[in-house]
């Protein structure tokens, strides 16, 4: 983690960087998208037994604007692609997919005219869960790396490049 | 007297077929009648078949002509293609829209039937019998691609808007055509 604390006075020594991802992995709201019957095992994996709060996914929240996780369990049929894209849209930056489930990996077992072949096309996914469904553990795990990789981030990295740019042409 | 003897002689002639499977009733009619014989099973006392379970479309593409040839077994034991015995004519029109009714008092239940042809899809909305029509017919419309004549807001039900085909049609593929929904603000 980089946190060099002392007692007394007290102070600690980290970087911004790992402040902002330390932050930003222990309170990944989640917005569950349950769509189909993985929703069930996405609930199941929000409801006491499973606890996905433990995580610091405590919240669940039903507006895209206060959610950084958009869950995605189910199947997406074509006829539904506009609203997922606006509802991730609506999503502040920074946020993140889970595609929860064949159907929402590939299409799964529906390869119709109306499904939707997995949403991997219309949004950017972050970790793709398989199985139908998978099993509210799969869901956690799923979380689990997810954080991981919100602690490898560069939230600043951006910012620095931007700056990096704008002192390349003021010279 | 029997349903079946109660409804022929509620209808008559407008009764093209009637056949009977493990106790359940079907009859067949003229397309343009259907509103008529609908109303009158609806209000007939005998009949009152004031409840109507479903009302769906089929597609017969392929099926007549498939039920012609069938392979039958000769004495030698080899398997032969054969054309059935004689010609019934022209093969009856490709679709069909169904109608299932039930009488709440009585619990009977009854399936009306018309055929109708490819080059002619309008039928006439029942939706001024029963409310509940509505979506059932919209459905239709979305999936087969008949015309309800008369009804009050004919759009399409589980497709989007903009969507082209009737994809339970028998000729148009499971995949889809590669149609896709994109979004318009308007
Ligand atoms: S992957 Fe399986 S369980 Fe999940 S939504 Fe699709 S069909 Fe249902």
């Amino acid at each position: 983690m980089g946190f060099q604390a002392y007692q007394g006075e007290g102070w600690l020594l980290t970087k911004a960087e790992q402040l902002i991802n330390w932050g930003r992995s222990r309170s990944p709201w989640p917005f569950p998208y349950g769509t189909a019957c993985c929703g069930i095992e996405l609930m199941a994996a929000l409801a006491s037994s499973y606890d996905m709060a433990r995580f610091g996914a405590e919240r669940v929240g039903f507006s895209p604007r206060q959610c950084d996780v958009l869950i995605e369990a189910g199947t997406i049929t074509k006829k539904m692609v506009p609203v997922l894209k606006t509802i991730y849209a609506q999503m502040a930056e920074p946020k993140w997919v889970i595609a929860v489930g064949a159907c929402a990996c590939t299409g799964g077992v529906f390869r119709t005219y109306s499904t939707q072949q997995g949403i991997g096309s219309i949004i950017p996914v972050d970790v793709f869960v398989p199985g139908c469904p998978p099993r509210p553990e799969g869901i956690l795990y799923a979380l689990l790396k997810l954080l991981d990789k919100i602690q490898e981030d560069h939230p600043l990295y951006k910012k620095r490049q931007e700056v990096a740019e704008a002192l390349e042409a003021g010279k | 007297m029997s349903l079946k003897e109660r409804v022929q002689r509620c209808l008559g002639d407008d009764v093209i077929a009637i056949t009977e499977y493990r106790g359940d009733l079907g009859i067949e009619v003229p397309k343009g009648n259907i509103v008529s014989v609908l109303t009158r099973l609806k209000e007939d006392e005998t009949l009152g078949f004031d409840f109507l379970t479903d009302l769906f479309g089929v597609d017969n593409l392929d099926y007549y002509a498939k039920k012609k040839k069938k392979p039958k077994k000769k004495a030698a034991g080899e398997e032969e293609l054969v054309e059935e015995e004689e010609d019934k004519g022209p093969p009856p029109p490709r679709f069909e829209v169904v109608y299932l009714l039930q009488a709440l008092k009585t619990n009977e239940r009854l399936q009306v039937k018309i055929r109708v042809p490819e080059d002619d899809m309008e039928v006439d909305t029942i939706t001024t019998i029963w409310k509940a029509a509505d979506w059932p017919e919209r459905e239709a419309f979305d999936m087969f691609g008949f015309k309800f004549r008369g009804h009050h807001n004919l759009r399409r039900l589980l497709m989007w808007d903009e969507f082209e085909d009737h994809p339970l049609r028998k000729d148009y593929p499971l995949e889809g055509k590669g149609e896709e929904r994109h979004l318009s603000y308007d």
